[in-house]
């Protein structure tokens, strides 16, 4: 909230607790990370934010490395390891536990009933992720065009999604967009 | 080709005869392995670690590997990182847990690093500024053409209160900009309360 506090123990904090309402998985969480990054904490603009969305979907690697780019804009190489550490490491003992204790209690319903409740959220989450990215990455209509042919093109098609990426980027290079 | 991170839905996989694994896997095994998938993950590491598990290594079947991928859906946080955690354990304990975490978060983090310092470097490179636009352009694209694949299922079932909830959510969330926290702590017991009665009406 405040500038003054020490940036890695706000990043910590930040994703920490973000992460223990991550449900849906990482590209479910990214309205939410837009609001903290940029509207909360003012760590990047709306542009960078696009930016490095981009970055984590061209690298390998699981899409919740988005965090160690914003960890790295705000404190280097010690904030993207702390980054990438909040966001995961909470959940990751979370996950272990819950899995001890469900191959210890015999096959309960609850799992199922959870998970058919939780499914439709996350798919709203996902939704919203896509509303935000679009308002930060579409500036122009060749832009929105350009999103717009990847999406049908990756739905309909079983094209590597890197090629879509690509194509993008040249685009970009030429100035269409 | 596939949704990143969504529940393993309609795509059966080649399940050869149902039985799985021949040795448990060790510690370095782990580790490389899932090292392995990440690295080849761009845009969603879940294909990959189905593949891997399931058809080359042969550590799970595929309804043993459905089950706790649902587990780690219905999680917080991301999910494929909760699979490594979950299925290291199973077989090593801890100490395999932590070897498929490192695996694959290690050699990722690494490469996004160094992205992002090339990243605050150069960043403001023009060429480079249009090229990550055209990126992000298409980027967005895919997610959304992922988004459409996890809402097929909800649409070809027909079921209204699933894309009630969905629609609510995505309002909240997408347009309202309300904190993900709090539409979470009023959305999350609602959904299973109506999940529960419906499963019930339809059991009795």
């Amino acid at each position: 909230m405040n500038s003054d506090t020490n940036p890695i123990l706000s990043l910590a904090l930040t994703f920490g607790v973000m992460s223990l309402f991550a449900v849906g998985g990482a590209n479910a969480a990214i309205p939410e990370m837009h609001r903290l990054a940029v509207d909360v904490q003012h760590w990047m603009t709306d542009k960078q934010f696009a930016d490095v969305f981009a970055i984590s979907q061209l690298s390998p690697g699981p899409n919740v490395l988005i965090v160690t780019l914003i960890g790295y804009s705000v404190a280097g190489v010690a904030g993207a390891l702390v980054a990438t550490l909040a966001m995961c490491g909470p959940t990751a003992v979370l996950a272990y536990c819950v899995s001890r204790l469900l191959t210890r209690s015999s096959h309960s319903r609850w799992p199922a009933i959870i998970q058919a409740a939780l499914v439709p959220l996350s798919i709203g989450l996902m939704g919203a992720s896509g509303l935000v990215l679009a308002l930060t990455a579409d500036r122009s209509w060749a832009g929105a065009l350009v999103t717009a042919v990847a999406a049908v093109l990756a739905f309909a098609t079983r094209l590597n999604p890197l090629w879509l990426l690509l194509a993008g980027g040249c685009l970009g290079f030429a100035g269409v967009i | 080709m596939m949704p990143p991170d969504s529940p393993p839905v309609a795509v059966p996989a080649p399940d050869i005869a149902g039985l799985a694994p021949s040795t448990p896997p060790g510690l370095v095994a782990l580790f490389v392995a899932f090292a392995k998938m990440s690295l080849a993950g761009f845009g969603g590491v879940l294909v990959w670690a189905r593949r891997g598990i399931v058809d080359q290594h042969r550590w799970m079947t595929a309804d043993e590997f459905n089950e706790t991928f649902a587990l780690c859906h219905f999680l917080p946080g991301p999910n494929v990182v909760n699979l490594s955690v979950v299925f290291g354990s199973r077989f090593r304990g801890i100490p395999g847990g932590l070897a498929a975490f490192a695996g694959l978060l290690g050699p990722p983090v690494v490469i996004v690093t160094v992205l992002a310092a090339l990243y605050a470097r150069y960043g403001e490179i023009d060429a480079l500024r249009r090229i990550l636009a055209g990126v992000s352009c298409a980027a967005v694209g895919l997610l959304i053409s992922a988004l459409f694949r996890m809402m097929m299922p909800l649409i070809k079932r027909r079921d209204l209160i699933g894309l009630v909830i969905m629609a609510t959510v995505f309002v909240a969330i997408g347009l309202l900009r309300l904190p993900l926290p709090a539409v979470l702590l009023v959305a999350t017991p609602l959904s299973i309360a109506i999940a529960f009665f419906i499963r019930r009406r339809a059991t009795s």
